[in-house]
């Protein structure tokens, strides 16, 4: 983006204060009486290209389990690179420091109690909470299970296996929480960093949208949508416009 | 401290498709109208531009333009034994926010529904027997006839410049269209779409199983239209980023597509925005509104006096701001009395998916509508004698858009993650399609709404509950239609067929559909129905309340050209009936 001339929102996005965008509040407006369509130059709000240095909620520690298990999830093999290098982690991370992580949009009054599972995410922990106490558990078991090795050290096969423990919702977590909620909060977040569009900081290249064949943000099919049983011609493109970022 | 504004003829709460209709109409009539509007404005340039509405993280699974349920939600159960408990995110249904409500991000299919739909209760009984209905089933008729909603159906088509084959009109079945729809006067307003590989296909499989496949009415637009206000709306461009997300194109209908260039233009009319309606307020008798109470972003309350009050606010908002406001009679499960939060409905929705080996359909080449379908097991289009249930629905396929984060097919038994997870999902995503039903949901005793004792809003409001669940009828009648549908994607010769039916009891974790129903019924008698034919309320005759909580019960389509239509018409009543004589345009 560096060809666009440096705005208050480009500068503020290369730093952590990226929070105070989302605290921005309504304002009641009057519009109409034969006014008009209200139109303001600059009106919209273009998404944020992240920068992809540094971590802003993470500690190293937890963002290198985070971009291993991104790895074990999203292995690299001939059919695309890894969640690692596709960026998940970054993604991930950047998600959690915004509204997100801190489950700012939803309902989250008290009192909290145990549902059904028909009645929805019922738990007062949010996303930050989750990952935070995830992972301490994963590093825990790690040590306890591999002879007081890092999660991170294991071979992928022992990450496997933890992990599947915790999708069984077998791993021990503190009260309150679920290890199988975890681990679908987290296979979800991480899924979502590898297609999301890449100003995201996941999806590195498009890479996951070339191997699936997706067209990406091109908008316009017009000339292709009869076109029965063939091969779309063209390679993804993403907001910024390109297929490098 | 509530501040007393100027009285204006109309306010008007919620502006979206129907508070956007009634204003058009109303102001057209020389009326002064405001109306307020709890969320931001917002325009196609400024809000979903082609530069960055096909964002599927921002729209599709964050919900940008969806009500933040921190602002306002609902709790639920399914029994009224059980504890409600916060829907503490939306995903079974996503209600809207801001300007234009849930039509800025809808899909467009635009459906009318069956003339038998009107007159349910009488129809079925009449043709099968009063026994055959389940006992603790409580639909009811409308009070109004396909017959004498027809010109507002076409009212609203024509605002839209909806694309679709005719199927009868006047009385004459047209060859390609929907044989089972009701007599329409003229044809749509433009031609159906084009349609992408998969829709062809189950065309194609339908026909030779003996079905008549038809375009789905689409509101994404085949070419180019300029609708009867002046409004030009664009050619879709099939960007497959349409169902949840605003269109920058300017080629789905929507109030800022069809009516906002406008309406706002007219010295008679004003929004206000990031204003919510707390409560409608009510003169010393009780039977009179006189205007309504909202607080807006700062937190300022104002009271604003209006001789009509006309309330928009999405059917689940319509019955809370009644039940707040004391205006009609709560409904009472038990003694079955009563009628504010009657009849909730919804809709019950499942799936089939076909994975071939040997075909590209470029499921990302979509729109929210398009697509090919069957009406022949809809409503009463087919003889529910020996079936043991009632009901029915649309089904087919509909290329609505395979965005990856959320659309990525593989066959049962794949894991979630990892090499083998990566394989099938690179293998299957080009050449898998889905296919869906669309099924009615008949209303019960049991499924209501009615305010919760425990969780209340940001203003310290209780919050609604919805107790509901699927009953047995329903799943019966939904079960069909799913076999129907496999027996159909069968016969297109698919290496694999996986079928997903809706089962019970209902799960607000999965998305069904915004499709909720009932809660202000509309009918005959005042005893049974919380507003009359015209959408008047039987309590307050200066109120009438618009929206998909007039249905008494939901049938196998999409609710919003019934819900524009039905917004056409109770504006024509005041136009032509009310304001001459202001009050009950029918005797209780
Ligand atoms: C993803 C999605 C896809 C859909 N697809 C289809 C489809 O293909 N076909 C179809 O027929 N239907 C579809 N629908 C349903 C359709 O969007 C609704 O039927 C339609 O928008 C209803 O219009 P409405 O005017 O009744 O209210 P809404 O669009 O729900 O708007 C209500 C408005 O009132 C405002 N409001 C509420 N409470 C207050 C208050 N207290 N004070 C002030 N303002 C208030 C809200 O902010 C909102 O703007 C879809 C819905 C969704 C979410
Ligand atoms: S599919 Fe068509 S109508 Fe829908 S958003 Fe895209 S261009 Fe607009």
């Amino acid at each position: 983006m560096t060809s666009l001339p440096l705005t208050r929102r480009h500068l503020l996005a290369g730093t952590s204060s990226v929070l105070a965008l989302f605290s921005v509040t309504a304002h009641a407006r009057t519009y109409g009486a034969g006014t008009g369509l209200p139109w303001e130059p600059n009106g919209g709000e273009p998404p944020l290209p992240i920068n992809p240095q540094g971590w802003l909620l993470f500690t190293p520690a937890e963002a290198r389990m985070v971009e291993g298990i991104a790895d074990r999830m999203i292995p690299a093999d001939t059919l695309s690179i890894g969640g690692k290098e596709a960026g998940c982690a970054v993604f991930v991370d950047r998600q959690l420091a915004g509204w997100f992580g801190q489950s700012t949009r939803l309902y989250m009054r008290p009192p909290f109690m145990n549902g059904l599972p028909t009645q929805g995410l019922q738990s007062p922990n949010n996303p930050i909470l989750q990952y935070r106490t995830g992972l301490a558990a994963l590093e825990a078991i790690a040590k306890k299970q591999f002879s007081n090795r890092s999660f991170t050290d294991l071979k992928p096969d022992e990450q496997d296996s933890l992990l599947k423990d915790m999708e069984a919702g077998k791993l021990e977590v503190p009260d309150g929480y679920s290890s199988k909620a975890i681990f679908d909060l987290m296979l979800q977040n991480i899924m979502e960093g590898f297609f999301a569009d890449p100003i995201y900081g996941g999806n590195k290249d498009l890479a996951s949208w070339k191997m699936l064949g997706f067209a990406g943000t091109r908008y316009d099919h017009r000339d292709f949508v009869d076109k029965h049983n063939q091969k779309y011609p063209l390679p993804p493109v993403s907001i910024a416009g390109r297929a490098r970022i | 401290m509530v501040r007393k504004l100027p009285s204006k003829d109309v306010v008007i709460i919620g502006l979206c498709w129907t508070g956007a209709i009634l204003a058009h109409e109303l102001t057209d009539e020389g009326l002064d109208v405001v109306a307020i509007e709890r969320g931001p404005w917002r325009d196609t340039a400024s809000d979903f531009p082609p530069s960055y509405a096909p964002d599927e993280l921002r729209y599709a699974i964050r919900g940008e333009l969806f009500l933040q349920p921190k602002q306002e939600t609902f709790t639920f159960r399914h029994k009224p034994n059980e504890m409600a408990l916060p829907i503490r995110q939306f995903v079974s249904f996503l209600p809207g926010t801001g300007v234009g409500g849930a039509g800025v991000h809808w899909n467009g299919q635009t459906w009318r529904f069956l003339p038998t739909d009107f007159n349910l209760k009488t129809h079925l009984t009449s043709r099968y027997g009063k026994d055959f209905l389940p006992a603790d089933m409580s639909i009811q008729d409308w009070g109004i006839t396909y017959d004498e909603l027809e010109p507002y159906y076409d009212k609203f088509e024509y605002l839209c410049g909806t694309s679709g084959k005719a199927g009868n009109l006047n009385g004459v079945i047209q060859e390609g269209g929907n044989p089972f729809e009701g007599p329409r006067k003229r044809a749509y307003p433009t031609p159906p779409q084009r349609q992408p590989y998969g829709p062809t296909l189950f065309a194609k499989a339908a026909i030779e199983t003996g079905h008549r496949p038809f375009p789905q009415p689409s509101s994404n637009l085949s070419q180019g239209y300029t609708n009867p206000l002046g409004v030009t709306l664009g050619e879709c461009t099939f960007c497959g980023f349409c169902e949840r997300f605003g269109c920058g194109n300017y080629s789905k209908a929507s109030v800022q597509t069809t009516i906002l260039p406008v309406l706002v233009r007219k010295s008679n009319f004003e929004a206000r925005t990031n204003s919510e309606v707390l409560k409608i307020e009510k003169d010393s008798t009780g039977k009179k509104a006189t205007g309504v109470t909202y607080i807006d972003a700062s937190g300022e309350t104002f009271f604003q006096p209006a001789d009509l009050v006309i309330v928009c606010a999405f059917m689940l908002d319509n019955a809370r701001l009644m039940l707040l406001s004391g205006i009609g009679k709560p409904y009472d499960p038990v003694s079955g009395e009563g009628v504010i939060g009657k009849n909730y409905s919804y809709q019950l929705t499942s799936g089939v998916t076909a994975f071939f080996d040997d075909k590209i359909f470029n499921p990302f080449i979509a729109s929210g509508a398009i697509g090919m379908m069957i009406d022949d097991y809809n409503g009463d289009n087919f003889d529910h004698g020996p079936m043991g249930f009632v009901g029915g629905g649309y089904m087919g396929m509909g290329q609505t858009g395979a965005r990856p984060i959320q659309t990525r097919p593989v066959p049962p038994g794949t894991p979630r993650w990892g090499s083998e997870w990566k394989a099938a999902t690179a293998q299957h995503y080009n050449s898998t399609i889905s296919f869906s039903t669309h099924g009615s949901n008949y209303s019960y005793r049991d499924a209501y709404l009615d305010l919760d004792p425990t969780y209340k809003d940001t203003h310290g409001r209780p919050l609604m509950r919805i107790t509901y669940d699927f009953h047995d009828n329903d799943l019966k009648m939904s079960g069909f239609l799913t076999d129907q549908l496999a027996s159909i994607v069968n016969a297109m010769g698919a290496k694999q067929v996986v079928k997903s039916p809706r089962k019970g009891p209902y799960d607000t974790s999965i998305y069904q559909t915004t499709h909720v129903c009932g809660g202000v019924i509309m009918g005959e008698d005042s005893a049974t129905s919380a507003v009359n034919k015209y959408l008047q309320s039987w309590d307050a005759s200066n109120v009438f309340v618009i929206g998909a909580s007039a249905f008494p019960q939901n049938a196998g389509y999409n609710p919003t050209n019934t819900v524009g239509a039905l917004a056409f018409w109770a504006a024509d009543a005041i136009r032509t009936q009310y304001l001459k004589n202001p009050g009950p345009l029918v005797q209780s």
